[in-house]
């Protein structure tokens, strides 16, 4: 098979998953069975798909194949136990006639975002300490692989294989309950499960130029359960700001990579590219969340995205009040990468010595850093300090995850010579 | 007279749509819309945000109550409206049928108007 269109097939399995995998968990409820299906029918269809074509609708021939494939192991377990878990399997069976009746009502009633968001609480069950809550759902509903999860984490692989394998097996214990939980119980998820779809957000946003389209529908898969959160919880201002948040951040995808894929920064960005439309949804739902005054982190952020999304011109960014945000931000939730930040505001506002003060003594905590060294590096740059500026962006090179991001430090490099 | 297009839609599948989707969705009524321009029959249109962008002030009390999300809960939600310069009603259904064609599913609500106003404002 021609790797291009594994990759394209890959693409649209991850897009599928969450929708896929929410709905074999209702049919079977049970995780591991509803995965292993999932991972099998992802099989079949990169055995069928290029012969045949990708099916119209994928996430529906997913769930089609992976339910009869669960179907299969429900027979063959309930034949080799000495009891048939009856109840299970007539369950299972009893709706099995009109699958395929079913599934085309359930995709034109775009019913699967509720079987995405009951996932989704699932995975942030009360028994999940929150990182590992977070690890299993970007596992098993967004389909990342465990590097990129501990890449997002800033943790080892091994350190992130076990919590996840923790995790799973924490949630076959606990017997989680299937149905929706109360309005109560809900809200007390929210903030995991908001957590969660910014980490997701987050890994397509952080994805390079070569693989940004692939993974684009991570971002907007995050954007629109937001929404569908949103839909939900219609008066928290969290919710919003996190909406706002992520919609103020991808409005710039068109403009944050050249045609070589290379990283163009926000002050060389060609503002133009910028998707005005939501921009215009990403300040309406910072506007609305403000008017609750119950500021929190997401709406702080989103603020802080509005400053840039408002400034017509790099010149006229108010790095006054992002200065500002960053330091309510650290008091809302203290983190070095927080302070790197505003170290970027510092120097804009102060210059690169004000800046290089603060980042220096971040040194313990993000040694292991791409964007630690890269700011260091540049503030040195600026500093005329070129031996240790050097320093730093060759420690930068090695931590680059993207040829993105090491084309961006070497493209330094060169202009250190 | 103006008449009102007032187009809904189920928002959840319209978010759902791919930005090509939506993209062909967006050219196809274009072309559509230069027709009803060129011809004089259009007047100002609009799409709107999704719903969850969407406050709502019940002024059945004093103060007003200010309430996060659409004033309805609806199946189908109003995501955009036209105003049409139309001599009469099946005028008005023949652009709403073309319209449909160029972009099918849901419901436009073909509405008279009693008054407008060009305030003039240019967003």
């Amino acid at each position: 098979m021609k790797q291009e269109e594994a990759r394209r097939i890959g693409a649209t399995l991850t897009a599928a998953r969450p929708q896929a995998i929410a709905a074999l968990l209702r049919h079977f409820r049970d995780l591991d069975l509803a995965e292993e299906a999932f991972q099998e029918a992802s099989l079949r269809a990169l055995r069928t798909w290029p012969e045949n074509g990708p099916p119209r609708d994928a996430a529906a021939w997913l769930i089609f194949v992976g339910r009869n494939i669960a179907l299969d192991t429900v027979r063959r377990r309930a034949r080799q136990a000495e009891l048939p878990p009856e109840d299970v399997l007539s369950d299972a069976l009893s709706d099995t006639g009109d699958a395929e009746a079913e599934i085309v009502e359930r995709l034109d009633g775009a019913q699967y975002r509720d079987d995405v968001l009951r996932l989704l609480f699932i995975c942030c069950h009360p028994d999940l300490p929150a990182a590992q809550q977070i690890a299993l759902a970007l596992r098993i509903v967004s389909g990342l692989s465990v590097r990129q999860i501990a890449r997002a984490f800033l943790v080892s692989e091994a350190a992130m294989e076990q919590r996840i394998t923790r995790a799973k097996a924490r949630v076959a214990r606990a017997d989680v309950p299937f149905e929706a939980p109360g309005a109560v119980e809900r809200a007390q998820r929210l903030g995991g499960v908001a957590a969660m779809l910014y980490l997701v957000f987050n890994e397509g946003y952080s994805a390079a130029g070569d693989t940004s389209a692939a993974r684009e529908p991570l971002c907007e898969e995050a954007i629109r359960l937001a929404r569908l959160l949103l839909r939900l919880f219609a008066a928290e201002p969290e919710i919003m700001g996190l909406a706002a948040l992520m919609l103020l951040q991808h409005a710039r995808a068109r403009a944050r990579f050249d045609a070589a894929g290379a990283v163009i920064l926000l002050d060389r960005q060609d503002r133009r590219l910028w998707n005005r439309a939501m921009i215009a949804e990403g300040l309406a739902l910072l506007d609305k969340a403000l008017r609750h005054r119950r500021p929190g982190p997401y709406q702080v952020q989103a603020a802080i995205a509005a400053l840039h999304a408002r400034a017509p011109t790099p010149e006229a960014t108010d790095w006054g009040e992002i200065d500002l945000l960053y330091g309510t931000l650290e008091i809302m939730q203290p983190s070095p990468v927080v302070t790197l930040n505003r170290a970027v505001a510092v120097s804009k506002l102060r210059g690169p010595e004000a800046a290089l003060a603060l980042v220096e003594p971040l040194g313990d905590k993000l040694s292991g850093y791409f964007h630690y060294h890269g700011l260091r590096g540049a503030l040195l740059m600026q500093l005329g300090r070129t031996a240790e500026a050097r320093e730093g962006f060759m420690a930068a090179i090695r931590l680059a995850t993207t040829a993105a991001e090491a084309a961006h430090i070497r493209a330094h490099l060169d202009a250190l010579k | 007279m103006f008449y009102a297009l007032l187009c809904y839609h189920q928002e959840d599948v319209v978010c759902a749509w791919t930005r090509e989707e939506d993209d062909a969705v967006m050219e196809r009524l274009a072309v559509v819309h230069e027709r009803l321009a060129r011809a004089g029959k259009l007047g100002p249109a609009a799409r709107l945000l999704p719903t969850t962008a969407a406050t709502t002030l019940r002024k059945d009390q004093d103060p007003p109550l200010v309430l996060d999300g659409p004033f309805a809960e609806t199946k189908e939600q109003l995501l955009g409206f036209y105003l049409l310069d139309c001599v009469d009603l099946q005028e008005a259904l023949a652009i709403a049928r073309e319209l449909g064609v160029a972009n099918p599913g849901g419901a436009y609500e073909v509405r008279p108007t009693s008054l407008f106003l060009d305030g003039g404002a240019r967003g």
